[in-house]
Order: C-alpha cells, then sequence, then structure tokens
C-alpha cells in the first residue's frame, strides 16, 4: 500500500522538482573552432547575470516524467471523445508519418523556389481541393487556426468595401455562434450585433431584416449551426444580407456534416474557414496547432493574403507577391489590395501536409461517406437518448451534432456539470457542455463518423444510468469523478490568487 | 456504402440505426436542405489512393525539396537549423498528448495542463517576467514577415505603426528618440534583431518609459541561455517564437509564438493560461483560469479572439528546455556565438567579403559581397554544393541589396564553415 502511494506521489512532480544538481541530459556537438570569451564577444550588462534556474535531470527522468504526465491525459486514442463543436475524429497514424519526412519537416521557408517544388506543389494542390470541396474560387492557406481565419476574412471582407468607398462597420452573428466570432469582428475593428435566434434555433429572418442597412459589413454563419441543425432558409439569408451590400461568412467548424452534399459556395456565401483540425482530421494537439485555410468567391480574390501559392504556365510552382519583395522588385508583383500577410511564412505547413494525406486516404466519395455516416451517427444518438434528457429541438434531423438540455435532472439537485464529470468515470471525455449559451443546461454532442455502434450504444447505455443516477443517488454525481488522478478542483481560488509559475527561479 | 479502414458502420449497422430513427434512408436525414444547393455529381477533389500509393506520393513529393538531412544550411532569418534531440519526438508522439482537445476537463487532463504550467514556467524564468501564456501562432520573429503581420493587424485594430531606421546593424538611437512622444503606446524591439546584432535593451526600455511607453521585446528563447533577461532590463512584455527550442522548421510552420508579460498585465494577456490549484482532497491540481479574458466567455470584449493555440509545440519546446536544462541552455548558446563569430571570421577573410556592421551579435551576421554579386547565382551554386545559403537581404530591403544574412548554428563544423567559404569564393569569383 505504502509503495502504490509512493508511485502516485512521484507521478505529481514537477519537472523542477526532479532536480539534482550535476545532472544533464543533453548531448551537443563538440567545439571544433578557435574560441573568444564571451566577455569579449558580447558588451557587459547584455550577458546573463545569473544561471537559469532551469532543472538538472537526465534523459530518463525526463522521459518517465512526460510518460507519467501522458498517462494523466485523454486524448482520442484512449477512447471515445464527443466533444461537440470540436470533431474529435480519428488522427490517421499514417498522417503523422509522412508529416515527418525530412524533406517536408527539414525545410526553411526562405529556400530558393527551385529547391522546395515538392512543397509547394502540395500546397497548391491542397488550395485546389479546398476550393473544390467547399465551392469557392480560390483559397489561402496562411491562417493558422479557426478564429485566425475568421479575422483573415473579415480583414478581406473589410478591404473590400473599403475599396467600393463604403463605410461598413458592423458584424451581424446569431446568439448561438462561436465566442471567436464576435471576438475576431473586434479585433477586425468592427462592431458586433447580435441577433436571436428562433423557437425552432434558426436564425430569424425578421431579426436579420431588421438588423441589416447601410453598416452591414458582413452575417457570420455557422450552417449546420451550433445546435446542429441546418439552416434551411439559408439562401433567403443570403438574399437579405447581400440585398444589404453586406457580405456573408461561413464559419465552417461543421462542415464535417456536408461533404460532398452541399457546398458553402452554393449557398450564397462569399467567404469560407475550414478547421482543418477538425474536419480534415489533423491532431488537436492537446489545444493546437491547427490550421483555418480561407476560401473566397471571385470578387474577394484582390485582397487574399500574400504571398500566394501559384503554378506558372510551365508548370512550375512559386511563391507570389510578398511585399518585401516586390519593394525589392524581385518577385512578380501582387496585389496591390491584397490584405497583406497574416502569419510568418505560408502557414501550419506540417498540418497542411496531414489533411492533404487525409483528403488523398478519402477521395471524393469517401469525403460524402464521412459526412453521412457523421449525420447518421448523430441521429441514432439522439433518438436513443431522447426519453432520458430533454430535446429542444426535437421535430428535425439534426445534422453532425445535437444538443440536449440537462434541465430534467434539476429537481434532483444536479446540473449538467455533474453529468460531465460523472462521464468520466465510465472512461468517456464528455460532451460539450453549457455552449451554445441560448439552450439552458446544454450539453452539445458529436459523435464523429470514425465510431462505431458499439461504442455510441456502450455511451448511451452510461448517459441512461447516469440519469438514472441523478434519481436514485444524486449525491453519487455531485461528487464525481472517483476515478481520475484528481477529483473536482478549485477553480476559483486558482483565478482569485492565480499560482501561473512555480516560482522554481 | 464505401468500405474503409476509418470508417466502422456496415450495412448491417446503418440499417438497424435507420429503423431506430425511423427513416428509411440516410438521404432523409438530409431533407432540411433545400434541393437547389444540394451538391450534385463527384466533388472536384483528388482522387483517393490506398495507403502504400499515398506514402509513394508524399515520399515523391518529399524527394523534390532539399532538406537539411542531406543539405548544410546556414539560413536562419527566423528559423533556425538547430539539434533537435530524440527524445522531443518520442514525447509528443505520444498521442494521450497529439490527439487531445484543449484540456477542458481537468480532471482527465493534467498532464497537460502540467506540462503548459511547466511551459510558463520556463518562458517566466527565460524573459524574467511573471506571467506566461500557454502559447501564439508564432513569434513572427522573421522581420520582414513581423513587419507585414503587424501592418496587417494594425489595420484592423486602427493602430498607426512608426518604423525606425538603423545605424550599424542596430536601432537608430537618434530616430527612435525623436520619433517616441506621449502618443507611443509601445517600442518593440527585436533582440537579436534581423540582422543578427543585439541592441541595448536597457537604454532603449529607458527611453520608451520616460515617455509613459511600454517596451516590447521580441527575443530569440535560445539566445536567452546566453543573455540577459529581457524582464531583467526593463521590458514589460517579451514575445518571441519557440521554433529554436527543438522545434521543425518545417518549411516555417507550424512554430509556437511566447508570450510574456509584467505582473500588471496578468489580467489582460491574450490566450490560455494555466493556474495551480488543489481539489477536494487538497491535492495538487492545475487548471486553466483567468478564463474571463478570453472569448468564449467575453465574446467581442475578450482581450484577444485566439482559441487554438500551438501547444504540442509548447510541449516539445519543454521538453527542450527539460533536456536542455540549467548547463546545456548556457552551452548550446556558447557555442552558436562562439562558432558564429569563427565563421564571420572565415568569410570576411575572402577577397571582396566584408562585414556590414561592426556590432555585437549572436549567432547571425550581415555579410557584404562584392559590387555585382548575383545572389541567385550564388544561391544555386551553394545549393549545387549541398549548401543551402543565407537570406538575400536585398529581398526585404532594397538598400542592402547584394548583403547576405547567415546565421551559424551549434550544428556546423569547422570543417563545413570551411568548405562553406571556399564554395563562396568560388561563386564570387567565377562571376
Amino acid at each position: 500500500m505504502l509503495e502504490i502511494k509512493e508511485t502516485t506521489k512521484s507521478d505529481e512532480l514537477l519537472i523542477f522538482e526532479r532536480s539534482r544538481p550535476g545532472r544533464i541530459g543533453y548531448s551537443l556537438p563538440e567545439c571544433d573552432v578557435p574560441t573568444t570569451p564571451k566577455e569579449k564577444l558580447v558588451p557587459q550588462g547584455m550577458l546573463r547575470s545569473e544561471g537559469l534556474a532551469f532543472p538538472e535531470v537526465y534523459e530518463v527522468d525526463v522521459i518517465r516524467h512526460y510518460t507519467a504526465l501522458s498517462r494523466r491525459n485523454f486524448g482520442v486514442d484512449n477512447g471515445f471523445y464527443p466533444l461537440g463543436s470540436c470533431t474529435m475524429k480519428y488522427n490517421p497514424k499514417v498522417n503523422e508519418d509522412v508529416a515527418r519526412y525530412p524533406g517536408l519537416a527539414k525545410i526553411h521557408p526562405y529556400q530558393p523556389e527551385e529547391s522546395v517544388q515538392g512543397a509547394l506543389e502540395l500546397m497548391y494542390r491542397l488550395q485546389q481541393d479546398l476550393a473544390g470541396l467547399t465551392g469557392m474560387d480560390a483559397v489561402t492557406l496562411q491562417p493558422a487556426a479557426g478564429a485566425h481565419g475568421e479575422w483573415t476574412g473579415l480583414m478581406m471582407i473589410r478591404a473590400y468595401h473599403e475599396s467600393r468607398g463604403e463605410k461598413r462597420t458592423k458584424v451581424i452573428v446569431p446568439d448561438s455562434s462561436h465566442g471567436t466570432n464576435p471576438a475576431s469582428a473586434s479585433v477586425a475593428g468592427f462592431e458586433t450585433v447580435t441577433i436571436p435566434s428562433t423557437k425552432r434555433g434558426m436564425v430569424d429572418l425578421d431579426a436579420l431584416r431588421a438588423a441589416v442597412g447601410e453598416d452591414t459589413a458582413a452575417l457570420m454563419l455557422t450552417n449546420p449551426n451550433t445546435l446542429g441543425l441546418f439552416e434551411e432558409q439559408i439562401l433567403e439569408i443570403a438574399d437579405i444580407v447581400h440585398g444589404a451590400g453586406g457580405l456573408l461568412y461561413y464559419d465552417g467548424a461543421n462542415s464535417n456534416a456536408i461533404m460532398g452534399i452541399a457546398r458553402p459556395g452554393d449557398m450564397g456565401f462569399d467567404v469560407v474557414h475550414l478547421n482543418l483540425h477538425k474536419t480534415m482530421s489533423t491532431p488537436h494537439g492537446g489545444g493546437g496547432p491547427g490550421a483555418g485555410p480561407v476560401g473566397v468567391k471571385e470578387r474577394l480574390i484582390p485582397f487574399l493574403p500574400e504571398p500566394r501559392i501559384v503554378k506558372d504556365e510551365s508548370g512550375r510552382y512559386a511563391i507570389r507577391g510578398a511585399r518585401s519583395e516586390e519593394a525589392a522588385g524581385g518577385a512578380e508583383s501582387g496585389s496591390a489590395s491584397s490584405i497583406g500577410r497574416v502569419k510568418a511564412f505560408y502557414g501550419n505547413f506540417g498540418i497542411l501536409v496531414r489533411a492533404y494525406a487525409y483528403i488523398r486516404s478519402l477521395g471524393p466519395d469517401g469525403l460524402r461517406q464521412v459526412s453521412e455516416n457523421a449525420v447518421l451517427n448523430a441521429n441514432y444518438m439522439m433518438k436513443r437518448l431522447a426519453p432520458y434528457y430533454e430535446l429542444p429541438y426535437p421535430d428535425q434531423p439534426c445534422k453532425h451534432e445535437f444538443v440536449m438540455s440537462g434541465s430534467g435532472l434539476a429537481k434532483y439537485g444536479i446540473r449538467t456539470l455533474d453529468v460531465a464529470k460523472r462521464l468520466l468515470d465510465f472512461g468517456y471525455h464528455p460532451p460539450t457542455i453549457y455552449f451554445p449559451l441560448n439552450v439552458e443546461e446544454c450539453i452539445m454532442i458529436e459523435p464523429t463518423e470514425t465510431e462505431s455502434k458499439e461504442t455510441l450504444d456502450g455511451f448511451i447505455d452510461v448517459m441512461i444510468a447516469i440519469a438514472k443516477e441523478a434519481e436514485t443517488n444524486p449525491e453519487m454525481l455531485r461528487n464525481a469523478p472517483y476515478t481520475t488522478p484528481v477529483t473536482r478542483l478549485d477553480e476559483t481560488s486558482a483565478a482569485r490568487k492565480p499560482v501561473l509559475n512555480c516560482a522554481c527561479g | 456504402m464505401l468500405k474503409h479502414r476509418y470508417l466502422p458502420l456496415t450495412e448491417q449497422d446503418q440499417a438497424e440505426m435507420l429503423q431506430t430513427i425511423g427513416v428509411s434512408s440516410v438521404q432523409e436525414l438530409f431533407k432540411d436542405i433545400p434541393e437547389n444547393i444540394r451538391f450534385q455529381g463527384e466533388l472536384p477533389v483528388s482522387p483517393r489512393l490506398d495507403e502504400y500509393a499515398l506514402i509513394r506520393h508524399l515520399s515523391e513529393l518529399a524527394g523534390r525539396n532539399a532538406d537539411t538531412d542531406r543539405y548544410t544550411s546556414f539560413l536562419g532569418a527566423g528559423i533556425y537549423d538547430h539539434h533537435i534531440p530524440s527524445v522531443i519526438q518520442h514525447v509528443v508522439s505520444r498521442s494521450e498528448f497529439y490527439t487531445a482537445y484543449t484540456p477542458y476537463q481537468p480532471e482527465i487532463s493534467q498532464g497537460e495542463l502540467q506540462a503548459i504550467f511547466e511551459f510558463q514556467s520556463y518562458i517566466c524564468e527565460l524573459t524574467g517576467l511573471k506571467v506566461a501564456n500557454a502559447s501564439m501562432y508564432d513569434g513572427a520573429t522573421a522581420l520582414p514577415e513581423a513587419r507585414e503581420v503587424l501592418a496587417t493587424y494594425a489595420h484592423g485594430l486602427n493602430l498607426e505603426i512608426v518604423e525606425v531606421g538603423w545605424e550599424q546593424g542596430v536601432t537608430d538611437r537618434e530616430a527612435l528618440t525623436a520619433t517616441i512622444t506621449k502618443d507611443t503606446a509601445a517600442v518593440l524591439i527585436q533582440n537579436p534583431n534581423f540582422f543578427g546584432s543585439l541592441e541595448d535593451l536597457q537604454a532603449i526600455g529607458e527611453l520608451a518609459h520616460a515617455q509613459g511607453s511600454l517596451l516590447i521585446v521580441s527575443s530569440n528563447p535560445l539566445a536567452l541561455g546566453l543573455l540577459e533577461a529581457p524582464g531583467k532590463l526593463g521590458a514589460d512584455i517579451v514575445v518571441g517564437d519557440a521554433q529554436p527550442l527543438g522545434l521543425a522548421p518545417s518549411f516555417g510552420g507550424p512554430t509556437c509564438g511566447f508570450f510574456a508579460v509584467s505582473e500588471t498585465y496578468m489580467r489582460r494577456i491574450p490566450g490560455r493560461i494555466v493556474g495551480q490549484t488543489t481539489d477536494r482532497n487538497g491535492k495538487r491540481g492545475f487548471v486553466l483560469t483567468l478564463q474571463a479574458r478570453e472569448q468564449h466567455i467575453r465574446r467581442e470584449k475578450a482581450t484577444s479572439n485566439i482559441c487554438s493555440n500551438q501547444a504540442l509545440l509548447a510541449l516539445a519546446a519543454s521538453v527542450y528546455l527539460s533536456v536542455m536544462g540549467k548547463q546545456g541552455m548556457a552551452e548550446v548558446a556558447e557555442l552558436n556565438l562562439q562558432k558564429s563569430h569563427y565563421a564571420k571570421q572565415v568569410f570576411t577573410a575572402i577577397p571582396g567579403v566584408s562585414a556590414a556592421f561592426e556590432s555585437p551579435f549572436f549567432n547571425e551576421f550581415v555579410l557584404q559581397l562584392p559590387e555585382g554579386t548575383d545572389l541567385t547565382k550564388l544561391q544555386r551554386d551553394l545549393l549545387a554544393a549541398g549548401f543551402i545559403g543565407g537570406y538575400d537581404l536585398g529581398r526585404s530591403y532594397p538598400e542592402l541589396a547584394g548583403h547576405l544574412l547567415v546565421a551559424v548554428t551549434e550544428k556546423r563544423s569547422k570543417a563545413e564553415i570551411d568548405q562553406f567559404a571556399r564554395v563562396l569564393e568560388e561563386s564570387i569569383c567565377s562571376k
């Protein structure tokens, strides 16, 4: 018993607490050049006055430390992860392998173009594939994440209106939108107007008509929306926004529902971003890196970020239009109306490689099959759980995800949070909770297409058991989880008296 | 129904599920999508490849790029060719880390949360500031990139960017003094700067603070193994790119931006932050904290729109800093300093080649090549001899046409440096 406790204890040490003076964990090339004392090379006052208070550990310590940490973490490879809005599908292993090929991982963004033709071709092909998938005319791969893509798209929309001599200051978002939508609008210099949803969870057309005007720059919309419902009146919505002179922005977070079935470009959207870390299976990495390419319709092409990856008449691939190069009269000049650069170099290339490998692994009919299965899985779960949790929108099929409400458990003193914490004891990552904001005690479930019927059934059975447990033994839920490395954590004091580093220095 | 190794539903599964739902076909589940916007025909997307064909295709694309396993690189300019210890790949390949989402459920995410807490601790120690976040997209450390990205963001936020010129490879102090006014929000200095030169942060900080503006320093974190922590020299905010800390160049991304501030700005910093706390049994644990700054809570009033960050790269950088430790960081920084200074001596001994500046530098410096040198030809000659050459500064500074920015890391041996010098000399002479 004692030994077990000791083991648990050592797993919790910080790497700094494993330090023993004199140990090393590195191996560096030798210094085979004549040397000069550093004090002669660097002016006094610029040299570090005290050594870094870093741990002194050897390689085995490092591996055991991070292996221990990994065992206190939960990923898609550990089990079912129905986190709504996040598309936690399986991350194919071959994609990880190819992204690590030296010819793709160990190349420099400023190498001569002739020495990176393979990398440029890959990016060019991915641009084409994403344009075809979304029904857009051109794509930039620069944005590093979904929110970054949103901001990039909004900056293009801003530049478009400005180029027409129009000052449009407002971006409209539904109350069910992702928090990044209004936040991106702010960073792009817009004011946000939030409009309510109807009782059926859709954009309220009357509210939209009342909101649009001469100052409308764009409407940002997710379709299917964050409730997992397809905005059936999308063409009317597009007409209202376009009629007022605004543009339509597509938040691609929910694209996993409609690949090969409907394309944002055919619904009237002018700008689209995709989250490759959702729809295209690239790993979430514990928070990142992602990639958020943006596609646009013809009239917005002049405003795309630069540089762009192009193919010239001779079949060579090239990087075009970096402003710095224009200044030097080097490369071919870019577009004078481009919004400029949005990220260093050409985007999260390593993620783009994985996304391209995924698209090639599925192909056109495979991508469509992905969406069909994702939607089938979600509807099956919704149907089976309906008798036990309240469905705010029961009369229509959902798309790749659906929302339920835990408010029916309030009579037992149980909240959605308690249900989520109890799921942890059964080896599941809980669904997204308390989002979207317009559903009380919201539970948002997105199974994805890579889960089997047995997995869904296992999860559903546990959800049903938890609903029953809420009635028979609510105390059990309120104190859950029991089997995790730590129990519920005190978030209030973490924010009130922040301890944000180990102060080991 | 297409059979695929990532898709588990069988025809029988499908039939049973449709029956439970109470519809007769999958198509019925899409009946809410208006007929006139349903996509007809085959998606215009590249055709499917089996796994072996995919590997062949990607190998072929990779084979047409000159990588640093096959070529010796003297190119830096924001992305550096440092040694990457083997352990890093093994740690970040653990799928408990890389297949996880942001740690919103702390009870089953203690591993990631503790790793970020340790990353924040490392960044605080390196920068000399009290608060660091869980990472940003990148550091935009390459100056031409940073200039352009900054310009795009500033336009969105209606901020004015004023660029100050340089003198002898460092910021022109007189011009800077004249530029800073009461309206100046912040002075942003890169150190080492794009030319590799070391800036006098202390003096610049004093100028900024005298006018009530902040000092933001963009640092190379590897250089901080040798250089004084900017926080100790007056920086209010320190940012940078963690790429030199064990991250593959990856054609420029993904890398990992870091962001540290003094305590005053703790509640205004963008991005995710991990804090230490206790569970119900009093056990130490970690949670995402100070979330009232973030977009999912504050929406349009958030301090930033950032959601996804570069967590896996922050983990990689932490592993690097762990294996390097106190002594390794000092040693690797010193190796860069010594080898680059030797290289400068060798390269400037070539007839017609001189150092553009005499300012102190870390691992990168500027060579002035003989008038009329064709840099495109030079790069080609170097490539043919197995070298990835330096950065043609004329690309970003028209006044520095004919100047080459050269980076020399700990990986470069004396023999490689000497050979590079020979090829450089031959190429210049044979024009």
